[in-house]
């Protein structure tokens, strides 16, 4: 069944699937209802990761180095761990900046330079040529295998044939062809490409499906389960080893090194970048895809062990290359339907790779290689009316066709001398370059351009030198000699073992060389000069990129433009009507009528900057802008100032939100003091009428009184003594109302006197009774006492406390029924202190009257006895007092049944320390 | 004929004051100690004036002179306000309310005499 | 708030807690000729932590929507 007809057919069926969904996924797209729009899809874009290297690789690496192939995905792994630090700053530097390639965010980040978008992306293009090269190899292996079908015949070498006889040629140029088809359809500001990665995600479904259906079929199918394997490996010699040593011969340090590689790889490989940050769609689906990702790099690698062992136990000795394991062994079994899923399989890791690393590269060509150039020539500058939309797509399908038949090239050449994943490791390596330029331009100011430039040129060119020329040599296609002997027969520039370091593998020893020198020179140039205003901007713009209120690129801009001008130049790399709907766009968005009415200020300057961006990248969109905007300069003083401002206005912003919420809660208090303060008012107000009152009466009885004794000489002697009498009682009266009056406002204001010392409460009590017994003996009454002995002493103050008492007593006295009044009273210890009660027979208080008898100038009398002759300040008085101390002042009592006045003392007052002072200084 | 005086306010030491001058003067007095009582002596006795105290228990001032001038049966009354609050509202309170006139203490008792005799037309 | 910063600490957590495991010295404990259930000590060592360090993440991410 398997043969050349059916595996093209079969080839071209599945590559139209995939153009058919990229198709409606790319009219979802326009319609807006995305079909990416899922945590899920992002995963499995991602796991674009997963290349033939992979699906083909890992068995070859694991027949030769047992669990050696798995670091590349445990890297992976722990780095998406970081993701939501790492990845969630990239996107939203990339969004915030029209950011659509790894070189442009470079290029960006140091001040636009097109210096250095340059430099990545030939770094970037050299340094995955090889990884082309092996989807080629990878791809023509397995199609020359399936042409063979039943047999198993091992590829001859390729180089032999003419070109046009090669298999991987006609390969490299369907890929270029289809991959124009996929990516290169229009231009876009934003670069993204919906209909790609619907595919893209399709692929790595088919590609995990595919090996998991041939792991389960050879661990269960040709052998009984993962254990009988294991048991048939131990007992071949040569494949027990497999299963326990670490990475063979390599120890650790290989180990470490592949997954500090793979794990920059996850960040920095163009397409990775691509999937992971130009075409994402919602920063959220970032937290999903973080463990998705890692599961399916688990799933993926789960039966590559078991497919090697069963591969070396099933071809022992028969020469089969373990990079065809996954294909040879369902041929060998005749299994065809299981073979063709594989190599679909195989030709999903491929094209899924090739796609989108070539549609990245091919963005990073034109927009950072090309158009530079192209601006060079003013007569393309010049020429405003041209439209040069076309132009791009061109350079960009040019520079596809360009990167496979490289990677073709690099196949020819070197190919046949590395296993598969070899060849992948020497891309890794060079990506890995990009690294300290990357995270240190994310999260340290001080990166320059000259810095970056310095530290991946060193890189680069070590890697060259270590990893990249010594692949041609043991190809052939460079002197033998270069590797063992050195550059010019020096020793110490032996390529694998630099300066005479030996004992590392050639991946681990590249890598350290060229981190030694990249990190090296990027921190070194960098520090020798501070950054210049562009960089400083464009520093703060990524450094912050996660930060709120950051300020906008527009803010660091200063100039004229016209409208008409941005318009015309945004059509000429866009096109015309996009330019014209990306205007009205934005036009809409700040509630302008037409483009035409817009001010062409700052910050449309910055929009049109980054739609041409997105389109040719952010440094020639910084040339092409300059050239219709007149900017005015900004010195890096003044750089500084508007970010310093901006910092600052986020800190005002911050504090005013402060201030405006200690206003309101100021204004709140303000008012309920304002309430409290009326109400004091009019309490005083209250207060002085009362006072006022309470002045005249005896005054009104003193004036008439004496007015009757002036006007009449005649009056009775009787009736003269007593008048007399009459005056000087309320002459006493007043004089009592002056004192407390006086002294309850010396209480209220806190200037009081108090002089606290040790009271022995009894004796207290016992002193003011016989003081009051006199008035006791006149109305008749009797006094109990109650006051037992041994109580702790208390500290207050003597006289207050004598005063206290005194006006309990004598209230109580001027309420008792004559003649049988009697008055109990009683000191008993409670928690933390001391209560005395003075309890009398009298009429006692209604309830609503037990509060009034405590406000000043509140007398509760009743109609049956006299008004009370008091000043009506003693109880309020009291309650302070006893208050002052820390204790309470309260009334029981119910109308017929006597009242009972107590107050509680605590035994050691809150004030004690502040009693104590004052007793200092009376 | 003799007029009849009462005399309302709860200050025992002002009613013996002003009792002592009321009776001098050839008047006839009546005592009552607080709005209740004022209210009940003032429809028994049929005084011709009453000096009537604002503060005063029970019942105060202002409402003993709304209820006597909404008696019929009291027309020809002579209604004296005493108080000690001597405040603009608490006089044109009491002339609002039927009061014909109005004294502060400590008030002049000559004054107080004169404004007696006024009221009732000697 | 609270609980994002809170996620993002656990994941660097993990990020750290996966470093030591599938490294040097921790990795040499199991590099050795033994198996479990018929499997090679270090393959079911390397793909259990590996399992499990998935699961810790994907339980630190997915429980905070709760």
């Amino acid at each position: 069944m398997l043969g050349g007809g059916m595996i093209v057919a079969v080839s071209l069926l599945y590559l139209g699937l995939l153009f058919a969904v990229a198709w409606w996924g790319d009219k979802r797209a326009d319609a807006g209802r995305s079909i990416i729009a899922s945590p899920t899809i992002y995963a499995l874009s991602m796991a674009v990761y997963c290349t033939t290297w992979t699906f083909y690789g890992s068995v070859g690496r694991a027949a030769v180095s047992g669990i050696g192939f798995l670091p590349i995905y445990l890297g992976p792994t722990l780095v998406m761990a970081l993701a939501w630090f790492l990845l969630l700053k990239m996107i939203r530097t990339a969004k915030a900046n029209r950011i659509t390639s790894i070189a442009d965010f470079i290029s960006s980040r140091y001040g636009k330079s097109h210096l250095l978008g340059g430099l990545v992306t030939i770094i970037a293009v050299i340094g995955i040529v090889p990884y082309i090269a092996l989807q080629l190899k990878a791809v023509s292996g397995s199609v020359t295998l399936l042409l063979g079908y039943p047999e198993i015949v091992m590829p001859n070498r390729s180089a032999t044939l003419p070109v046009a006889a090669d298999i991987s040629f006609w390969i490299a140029l369907i890929l270029a062809a289809f991959t124009i088809v996929f990516g290169t359809r229009h231009l876009d500001a934003t670069e993204r490409h919906e209909g790609m990665v619907a595919a893209i995600a399709l692929e790595s479904m088919v590609k995990l499906v595919a090996f998991l259906a041939v792991g389960v079929f050879v661990t269960w199918g040709m052998y009984d389960g993962l254990a009988d394997i294991a048991r048939r490996a131990g007992e071949a010699e040569g494949l027990r080893r497999l299963m326990a040593a670490v990475p063979s011969g390599q120890g650790f340090t290989g180990w470490f090194s592949l997954t500090l590689l793979a794990g920059l790889a996850i960040l920095f490989l163009p397409r990775q970048f691509q999937v992971a940050v130009v075409e994402n769609v919602n920063e959220e689906h970032l937290r999903r895809a973080a463990w998705l990702f890692p599961l399916y790099l688990f799933l993926i690698n789960l039966f590559v062990l078991p497919i090697a062992l069963g591969g070396l136990l099933h071809f022992a000795g028969q020469g089969v290359d373990a990079d065809t394991f996954v294909l040879t062994l369902p041929m060998a079994e005749r299994q065809e339907w299981l073979t063709l899923l594989v190599f679909i399989g195989g030709l999903s890791a491929a094209t899924g790779m090739v796609i989108v690393e070539t549609i990245a590269l091919s963005t990073m060509v034109c927009n950072d290689l090309a158009m530079p150039l192209l601006l060079r020539m003013k007569r393309l500058a010049l020429d405003a009316s041209e439209d040069l939309s076309g132009l791009l797509l061109g350079i960009r399908r040019g520079a596809i066709v360009l990167i496979l038949l490289l990677g073709y090239l690099y196949f020819r050449l070197a190919g046949e001398a590395y296993a598969l994943v070899a060849i992948g490791l020497i891309s890794f390596s060079a990506v890995a370059q990009f690294a300290p330029a990357m995270i240190g331009g994310m999260y340290w100011r001080g990166g320059t351009r000259e810095g970056a430039l310095a530290g991946l040129s060193a890189g680069f060119l070590v890697w060259a030198y270590t990893l990249l020329l010594p692949s041609f040599a043991k190809s052939g296609w460079l002197p033998d000699d270069f590797l063992t002997q050195g550059l010019f027969g020096t020793e110490l520039l032996r390529p694998q073992q630099l300066f005479g370091l030996g004992g590392l593998d050639e991946i681990s020893h590249c890598l350290f060389w060229s981190m030694f020198a990249n990190i090296g020179c990027y921190v070194a140039v960098s520090l020798l000069r501070a950054p210049s205003a562009a960089e400083a901007s464009q520093a703060t713009l990524f450094v912050d990129a996660l930060r709120h209120g950051r300020p906008a690129g527009a803010a660091l801009w200063r100039g004229r433009a016209e409208i008409a001008d941005l318009l015309a130049l945004v059509g000429r790399f866009l096109g015309p009507q996009r330019a014209q709907a990306a205007f009205a766009e934005y036009a809409r968005r700040h509630g302008a009528a037409d483009p035409e009415s817009l001010e062409a200020d700052a910050e449309l300057v910055h929009y049109a900057e980054s739609l041409l961006a997105g389109a040719i990248g952010s440094a020639s969109a910084r040339v092409m802008v300059a050239s219709v905007a007149k900017e005015e300069p900004l010195s890096l003083t003044e750089v500084m100032n508007i970010l310093d401002e901006a910092s600052q206005l986020r800190t005002y912003s911050r504090a005013l939100e402060r201030k405006s919420a200690e206003l309101t809660a100021a204004t709140r208090e303000l008012k309920a003091a304002n309430e409290r303060l009326q109400e004091l008012d009019r309490l005083k107000d209250d207060f002085m009428s009362s006072v006022t009152h309470e002045l005249r009466t005896p005054l009104t009885s003193i004036r008439a009184f004496s007015e009757i004794l002036r006007d009449d000489p005649r009056i009775a002697l009787a009736d003269r003594t007593r008048f007399l009498g009459l005056i000087v009682s309320e002459t006493e009266r007043l004089t009592r109302l002056v004192n407390q009056t006086l002294d309850m406002a010396k209480i209220e204001s806190g200037h009081a006197d108090w002089h606290a010392s040790e009271i022995d409460l009894k004796a207290l009590i016992e002193q003011s009774v016989a003081a009051t017994s006199q008035l006791f003996r006149e109305k008749g009454a009797r006094i109990e006492l109650d006051l037992p002995d041994g109580l702790p002493r208390i500290r207050a103050d003597r006289d207050r406390l004598i005063q206290v008492m005194l006006n309990l007593l004598s209230n109580a006295v001027k309420f008792l029924p004559a003649g049988h009044g009697r008055v109990r009273v009683a000191l008993r210890p409670c928690a933390d202190g001391l209560e005395v009660s003075v309890a009398d027979n009298g009429p006692g208080i209604r309830g609503e009257d037990q509060q009034v008898i405590f406000e000043k100038f509140r007398q509760v009398g009743d109609a049956l006895t006299d008004k009370p002759a008091g000043t009506g300040l003693g109880l309020p008085i009291s309650r302070r007092i006893v208050e002052h101390f820390g204790g309470r002042l309260w009334v029981e009592s119910a109308p017929g049944e006597g009242a009972t006045f107590r107050f509680f003392l605590p035994l050691a007052p809150p004030g004690g320390e502040e009693a104590a002072r004052e007793t200092a200084t009376p | 004929m003799t007029k009849k005086i009462l005399i309302a306010d709860d200050e025992q030491n002002i009613v013996i004051s002003l009792e002592f001058l009321l009776s001098r003067e050839g008047f006839q007095t009546v005592v009552a100690q607080d709005g209740e009582e004022a209210l009940a002596r003032a429809r028994a006795e049929r005084p011709d004036l009453v000096l009537l105290d604002v503060m005063m228990p029970k019942m105060n001032g202002f409402d003993v002179c709304q209820a006597l001038r909404a008696d019929p049966d009291l027309a020809g009354l002579r209604i004296l306000m005493l108080t000690a609050k001597g405040r603009e509202t608490e006089v044109s309170k009491g002339l609002g309310l039927g009061a014909d006139a109005y004294m502060t203490k400590p008030f002049s008792t000559r004054e107080l005499v004169e404004k007696v005799r006024a009221l009732l037309g000697m | 708030m609270h609980r994002r910063m809170r996620t993002g600490e656990r994941l660097v957590a993990a990020f750290l807690g996966g470093c030591v495991l599938f490294n040097y010295p921790l990795l040499s404990l199991f590099d050795r000729a033994a198996s479990v259930f018929g499997v090679p000590l270090l393959y079911a060592y390397v793909f259990v932590a590996w399992g499990g360090l998935i699961a810790l993440m994907a339980w630190f991410i997915e429980r905070r929507g709760e």
